[in-house]
């Protein structure tokens, strides 16, 4: 019985301590649910959407960007099919097989294989590697044809920009190519893979619409992002695409002409519409290039390149106007009531207190009239003139003509240049205006600077009498044609008089074909096409009194870069002027090196009828590039 | 009592078949079917590679715990030490092969299984503590001395296990221990000095705490630090759960463990995948059936007769409470990250065997809980 009760005893602790831990299991238990309870009730719509946010990833789909077209329709920027040879590493066995498979048909370069090994490393298997771009048909066919000894290699289709007028067009156009660290803005397009923006031209001032809108493709990733399929799509937009006001025969012919340069530039407009016919610096470049990437030498060679092939000398190049200038100081004159019949002495300098400001030519013009004075581009009587006009009539003349401000060109980088003024040379230099600065500032130099599409808006707006403004983008297509009234002119007058206009017409008629005119050389003899133009130049050194009494340099004996810049501004055909040109050769010489090109392009605009033929419809759809 | 007759003679099989507690079979046969659902969930719809080869596994353990069930607990008793004893060479053959071999090493590779020692000495410790405890009167209990065999048979593997190193199972056993003491009737005072002691063990402890295991216990305490890293895990199983809400997003459509979210969905964070795909309802079902097998495990201790039976079944109760318990409370975030499998549910061998040998354990004192036995070991005839 003792053994018995002993046993009751374990017994009876044994019961209660069991029931106290199954109590305590009971108590842990309730935790457990109550964290249940906590995470999969109360918290469950937080933890809805972090799974959410888990396994749906958003890939965005690159738009198509828009083509770029001239006036007639005609593509100067493309969208070219890019065949790529992909490798997929989990689809091989065998990586270094596989590349050697490859190397036996197509052309893989040992740089390339380095970079494919070292994204290998970084990738996970089953992202897509890109080992070789731009395949040939040839090449392409190649691939296809061996694709069963090939494992792991497909190939992909992408697009790549296309210039097919290169370099003749790469001012204009600009280029597109890899979006750099500081252009990310967050817009999640830019972080694509191969997305190309436009850097320059055209294709940076038009880009957000180039770009198109980016289409959305929801897919369900797994933990490794591999994706498992596509939950949704949504289609982008493909970017708008402009028409351009250039005509790209006429490009291509400046282009060609300015060739024979080292460097220079020139603009042709549509006096009517101030549509810009021609726009070219040279030297250019080759704006696929960018699109491809530019290895480090080819980047160092276009910037160390002392004619800066990559500035659009159109737009961002700035000169002294040189005697081009001329006509604004006589029409400053005949506006304030000075008469076509002001007569001046040129004994070939002029004295303002003790300097003496020089004639062109050394032994002076004798008596001249105004046209005479356009016409021979007599420097002296421009000094008498402007010294009896004044710098603020000048000055407030030029800006009606359009220089001295931005003229507003849909391209980026335009400079405004500088036309002086009291205000301003008190502001930027801190000094007042000094009389001899007028004189100088009459014959187009001094400091006044202005770019070549300057000088041609004002020749443009000497012929017309017309704020003729340029623009380089006609429309996008698709987008309704502006409704224009053609019987009456499209830009607002100058208000200046006819007859002060008249002058100024018969004057640069003479300058170009009246026997003792400065660009009789270069007159076109052709009937009804005949220009009237002006002749400048601007020199870039000081002459010296010590080299005025040993007589002149002659700009040949003189360095490139020392040497004048030849100036041209004209229009024509004389009678009902259509197109306005303006040239600059850089250090040509003078402006015999600008004549002859600005005839030669004024000339081959009015062959071409670039501004008279019809244009294309922006409603009109293009061409389709060749699809495959 | 017809029963208290039985047990007098020899007893047939049939008799004995009769005498298993049926019930407690079937809610263990539910909990395996669940299981072997979600192993196929696992595998996106597929019996291979885990579904089949658990349903095999499961089987053989099935038929282990019936057959355990029907040996006399005598035997039990009888060769609870040598078990023991088997068990911790077994143990210690590891710890010299893994020395040998390449970093840590926690299994015997028996082709059909990778027999865990670790996992078998949970069920042999608590053998060997049953027939301890069972020798011992209320006095002996008492005696600060005779705790020191008993406390040797616990530290000796315990810390075999913590070299291996695995802290979970080392930690579990120590816990299982602990309630066996407890329900031995160990006065309390001397758990608090035991207590006392292990807290005051816990810088020297920590010393020896692989870099990894320390980066688990840091994990659990900051988890916000690090959720690309060691809090992945954790993190990831909560957003599981988490978005699974009431009734789940369906069987076979839980996207955390289908897109990988969840990593080892099929073993130690496969509660999260059921509750993932089955909602809180699903694994309240699940947590259900656990607490009916724990239930069983305490009424069995309670109604036997002796003192060996009730020891081996509270001990093994809460063994398996152990295993429920640490296992979702650690995909919940609750405790740190400790490789202890769901019972009846994850994937894998000796885990499952283990416990499918505990609970026929329990059905065994079921069976025989009429059977009066000595403190000697010795059976006595009732009354």
């Amino acid at each position: 019985m003792a053994r018995n009760n002993e046993d009751n005893e374990r017994y009876r602790i044994f019961t209660r301590r069991a029931l106290l831990l199954g109590g305590g299991q009971v108590a842990l238990l309730s935790a457990l649910v109550g964290r249940m309870y906590y995470l999969q009730v109360l918290e469950a719509d937080r933890y809805a959407t972090l799974a959410e946010e888990n396994r749906i990833n958003l890939k965005l789909l690159a738009p198509r960007r828009g083509r770029i077209f001239d006036r007639f329709g005609v593509p100067l920027a493309a969208n070219q099919q890019n065949f790529r040879v992909m490798l997929l590493r989990e689809n091989t066995d065998d990586l270094e097989a596989t590349l050697a498979a490859l190397g036996q048909i197509v052309e893989v370069r040992e740089r390339e294989l380095k970079r494919v090994r070292r994204e290998i490393g970084r990738k996970r298997s089953f992202v897509p590697i890109t080992v070789r771009e731009n395949l040939s048909w040839e090449e392409l066919a190649r691939v296809e044809l061996h694709s069963p000894n090939l494992p792991g290699i497909s190939i992909e289709v992408g697009e790549t920009r296309r210039y097919p007028y290169g370099a003749s067009m790469a001012h204009v156009l600009g280029y597109v190519a890899a979006v750099s660290e500081q252009e990310l803005t967050g817009d999640r397009l830019l972080e694509l893979p191969g997305f190309r923006i436009g850097k320059n031209g055209i294709e940076r001032q038009h880009d957000h619409l180039l770009r198109g809108k980016a289409g959305t493709s929801q897919v369900e990733v797994n933990a490794y992002g591999r994706i498992i399929r596509e939950l949704s799509r949504s289609e982008g937009e493909p970017g708008r695409e402009p028409v351009l006001t250039l005509d790209v025969g006429l490009q291509n012919f400046v282009h060609q002409r300015l060739m024979s340069e080292r460097s220079a530039a020139a603009v042709v407009l549509d006096i009517e519409t101030g549509d810009v016919l021609a726009l070219t610096s040279v030297p250019s470049f080759d704006p696929s290039a960018f699109n491809i990437g530019l290895t480090t030498e080819q980047w160092n060679a276009l910037m160390g390149n002392p004619l800066h092939p990559l500035i659009n000398k159109s737009v961002s190049g700035t000169f002294a106007p040189g005697s081009t200038f001329k006509m604004t100081v006589a029409l400053a004159a005949l506006e304030m009531g000075i008469g076509a019949d002001q007569r001046a002495f040129c004994p070939g300098f002029k004295k303002l207190g003790r300097s003496r400001f020089h004639c062109w030519k050394k032994y002076g013009h004798g008596w001249l009239d105004m046209r005479g004075g356009i016409q021979q581009s007599c420097d002296v009587y421009f000094y008498e003139l402007a010294h009896k006009v004044g710098i603020d009539r000048i000055s407030d003349m030029a800006m009606r003509l359009g220089l001295g401000a931005q003229v507003g060109i849909d391209l980026p980088h335009e400079r405004a240049g500088t036309v002086p003024t009291r205000a301003w040379k008190l502001a930027t230099i801190g000094e007042p205006w000094q009389g001899g600065e007028t004189l100088v500032t009459g014959i187009g130099q001094g400091f006044l600077l202005t770019t070549p599409l300057q000088l041609a808006v004002m020749a443009a707006r000497l012929a017309s009498g017309r704020q003729v403004t340029p623009r380089l983008t006609r429309g996008f297509l698709g987008d309704s044609e502006p409704e224009v009234d053609t019987t009456e002119p499209l830009f607002e007058e100058l208000g200046v008089k006819d007859a002060s206009l008249k002058v100024i017409h018969e004057a640069m008629d003479a300058v170009s074909n009246h026997p003792r005119g400065t660009a009789y050389r270069y007159r076109i003899e052709e009937e009804e096409q005949q220009l009237a133009g002006k002749t400048g130049t601007a020199q870039v050194r000081r002459i010296s009194l010590a080299e005025r009494a040993t007589g002149v340099v002659k700009n040949e004996d003189m360095p490139w870069r020392f040497r004048d810049h030849g100036l041209f501004v004209c229009f024509a055909p004389v009678q009902q002027p259509r197109y306005a040109c303006a040239v600059v050769v850089e250090h040509g010489g003078g402006s015999g090196a600008a004549a002859p090109v600005a005839r030669d392009i004024i000339l081959e605009a009015q062959r071409r009828r670039s501004a008279e033929r019809p244009v294309v419809p922006l409603i009109a759809v293009a061409p389709a590039p060749r699809r495959v | 009592m017809s029963l208290a007759s039985q047990t007098r003679g020899p007893v047939s099989l049939g008799q004995k078949l009769w005498q298993i507690n049926w019930g407690l079979v079937f809610v263990v046969a539910m909990a395996g079917g669940i299981g072997l659902a979600m192993l196929y969930s696992a595998a996106n719809g597929s019996f291979d590679p885990w579904a089949s080869r658990q349903a095999v596994r499961f089987a053989i353990g099935f038929a282990f715990m019936l057959i355990a069930a029907l040996i006399d607990i005598r035997l039990w008793l009888r060769y609870a030490y040598l078990i023991y004893f088997a068990t911790l060479a077994l143990l210690v053959a590891v710890e010299i092969s893994g020395t040998i071999g390449m970093g840590a090493q926690r299994w015997i590779d028996l082709k059909f299984i990778k027999l865990q020692p670790s996992e078998i000495m949970k069920v042999a410790m608590v053998l060997a503590l049953a027939r301890h405890f069972n020798g011992l009167s209320n006095e002996d209990i008492r005696r600060p001395l005779y705790l020191i065999v008993p406390l040797a048979l616990v530290l000796a593997p315990a810390v075999l296990v913590l070299k291996q190193p695995d802290l979970g199972t080392a930690v579990m056993l120590l816990m299982v221990a602990g309630a066996v003491f407890f329900a031995a009737g160990v006065m309390l005072w001397k758990f608090g000095v035991l207590l006392a002691l292990g807290v005051a063990a816990v810088p020297i402890g920590w010393n020896f705490l692989h870099e990894y295991q320390r980066l688990r216990v840091l994990t659990f305490l900051t988890p916000e630090n690090d959720p690309q890293g060691s809090g992945y895990h954790i993190l990831q199983s909560k957003i599981a759960l988490g978005s699974g809400g009431m009734f789940g997003k369906g069987f076979m459509e839980g996207t955390q463990s289908h897109l990988n979210f969840l990593p080892e969905k099929q073993t130690d964070f496969i509660f999260t995948m059921l509750a993932e795909e089955w909602g809180m309802v699903g694994g309240l079902v699940l947590l259900g059936l656990y607490v009916l097998i724990l239930a069983y495990g305490f009424a069995i201790a309670l109604r036997s007769r002796n003192h060996f039976g009730r020891i081996l079944a509270v001990g093994l109760t809460a063994n398996f409470f152990l295993y429920v318990f640490i296992n979702i409370a650690m995909v919940m975030g609750l405790i740190p990250v400790v490789g202890v499998p769901l019972p009846l549910i994850s994937y894998g061998g000796t885990a499952l065997l283990t416990v499918m040998l505990s609970l026929g354990l329990i059905m065994c004192v079921y069976v025989h809980r009429d059977r009066r036995i000595s403190r000697l070991g010795l059976s006595e005839d009732a009354g």
